[in-house]
């Protein structure tokens, strides 16, 4: 472990903070300590009110088992998550969900907007990412056995999450609403219609009626912009709870040093 | 797992966790990286591959090219490798839905203790083997090809002008998206139609243009375009009718 002080650049000795000396009064003297009385005073009365600095103290510093790499790639995920979800917000300024104008306005966003077509390629990319982060934790959490007891949840959990994941990216692959995406997804929902059961319900969910028109546009936009990511976003926070109550998994061949007490 | 062994695990666990490291700045400090990464990657793939967008939607044409985002190409391929009508529902839906439901149910039916995934070769070959199945359908969908162009050589007894509507043909056919669901020489899919790499053998010209305009689902019907650009449908015949 490098020393970090070192690391960083020097303090000019105004900012230094001098340590109080011993059995001297409190009270704030210099300007420096009086701003960091009023910090700390604010702080203060935030946690007063919030109770917040408990919760907080425990989620960061609790004790995790040594792990590899591989165990930030459920972070990887939810971060691409982020990413998704903020670069949508801003497509969503400017896209038009009608089947007159969705093409029109995408058209827009990616000549015209400024930068709109590398937020465009943010989003259309990013989702790529996630689907393949998504893959590759799952898969990490499966070969590590991360799925068995106390963690059986958690993994089902995960796996309502891989639906809803690929749930964003076929209805978010309509919404251009260019000839490619048009009849992929018409492809897309008449299979979804040839399942048992529940498929001719689903496709006619999906298409919002007997025909694929101007409804099915917007309800596709509803799926992919509120529905489904709000049930990601309280997914992963389920999700989060379950990691942060019962621990993230140990790699299976580490082994304590010392021998539990039988 | 049996009480026995989940305390086992719990215990062993708990002396791990002693053991190890708190998760600020331990697994935060890994997090950071990590995130960094999955940015540039984002910013460098939107910079380098951009965002396309092809034509239009338009309800009323047949040039489409119904190709799934890549990474549905492995549910897609299941379409083609399961042909007879009867057993699509079971491709389609069937196998997903199994697949899905083994996904959501194993830690109810794995409950061994083992974790180290060496020592527990069942499920570690059924992953890798998945790994391998999903990856190699998706590779047949990305090598079916640009699903719109047809490399194919015009027959060296053409010449004049029979080549020339015979490479028309070729074009039109291409855009119009045959290929999704046809096999002509090199290209396309082999299903759910059937190839057509040879159909001249099989239907006289005549045959063919009364298949354009009178297709059996799921097929979409060319009458249109014998309407509007009767050239163009000839050309598609002449094409198709010399394949042999
Ligand atoms: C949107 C999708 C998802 C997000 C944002 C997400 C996020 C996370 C995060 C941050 C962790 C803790 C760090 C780690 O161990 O990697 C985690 C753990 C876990 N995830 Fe996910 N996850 C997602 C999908 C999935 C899927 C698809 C599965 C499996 C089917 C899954 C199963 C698990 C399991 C079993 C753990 C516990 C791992 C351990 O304790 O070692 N998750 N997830």
């Amino acid at each position: 472990m490098p020393d970090v002080k070192k690391l960083l650049p020097p303090i000019p000795d105004s900012l230094k903070l001098q340590p109080r000396r011993a059995g001297t009064d409190p009270e704030p003297e210099t300007v420096l300590e009086n701003a960091q009385e009023a910090g700390k005073h604010a702080a203060g009365w935030i946690d007063e009110r919030l109770q917040l600095s408990g919760a907080v103290r425990w989620a960061l510093f609790r004790k995790v088992p040594r792990h590899d790499w591989t165990y930030a790639l459920g972070f990887s995920v939810m971060f691409s998550f982020l990413s998704q979800a903020v670069t949508g917000v801003f497509l969503a300024t400017a896209y038009d969900p009608s089947t007159t104008n969705a093409y029109e306005s995408i058209r827009q966003i990616t000549n015209e907007a400024f930068l709109g077509q590398f937020l465009r390629g943010m989003h259309r990319w990013g989702s790529t990412v996630m689907v393949v982060l998504v893959f590759l934790h799952m898969a990490q959490t499966f070969f590590y056995g991360a799925y068995k007891y106390p963690r059986e949840l958690n993994w089902v959990i995960g796996v309502v999450l891989l639906v809803l994941t690929m749930a964003m990216s076929f209805t978010g692959y309509l919404l251009p609403f260019d000839q490619r995406s048009y009849w992929a997804t018409i492809v897309g929902v008449n299979i979804n219609g040839t399942g048992p059961i529940v498929g001719p319900y689903l496709s006619d969910f999906l298409r919002a009626g007997p025909e694929f028109g101007a409804t099915t546009l917007s309800r596709f936009y509803a799926i992919h912009m509120l529905l489904v990511p709000g049930a990601i976003g309280a997914m992963v926070g389920a999700h989060l709870w379950l990691v942060m109550r019962l621990g993230t998994t140990s790699p299976p061949w580490n082994k304590p040093r010392k021998k539990a007490d039988a | 797992m049996n009480r026995a062994e989940k305390e086992a695990y719990l215990r062993e666990y708990g002396q791990l966790k002693a053991e190890g490291e708190p998760f600020f700045p331990y697994s935060v400090a890994k997090d950071s990286v990590v995130a960094v990464i999955v940015m540039a990657i984002i910013i460098t793939m939107s910079i380098v591959l951009g965002a396309e967008l092809g034509p239009k939607a338009d309800p009323t044409s047949t040039t489409y090219v119904p190709r799934p985002e890549w990474y549905f190409f492995f549910l897609f391929e299941l379409l083609k490798i399961i042909k007879p009508p009867e057993l699509v529902p079971l491709a389609t839906i069937g196998i997903p839905t199994i697949g899905l439901i083994l996904l959501f149910l194993l830690p109810f039916y794995d409950r061994s203790a083992e974790r180290h995934p060496l020592r527990r070769p069942v499920a570690t070959t059924a992953g890798i083997m998945v790994i391998f199945a999903m990856g190699y359908l998706t590779y047949m969908g990305a090598a079916a090809g640009s699903p719109n162009e047809i490399e194919m050589e015009a027959p060296s007894t053409l010449a004049g002008a029979a080549a020339v509507e015979w490479e028309k043909g070729k074009i039109v056919v291409g855009q119009s998206g045959c290929l999704a669901c046809h096999k002509i020489g090199e290209n396309g899919n082999n299903g759910p139609g059937p190839e057509l790499s040879h159909i001249a053998n099989k239907l006289p010209a005549q045959a063919i243009a009364q298949t354009l305009r009178n297709p059996t689902s799921p097929m979409p019907s060319f009458k249109n375009l014998e309407e509007q650009s009767p050239e163009k449908f000839s050309a598609m015949v002449s094409f198709l009718g010399q394949l042999n």
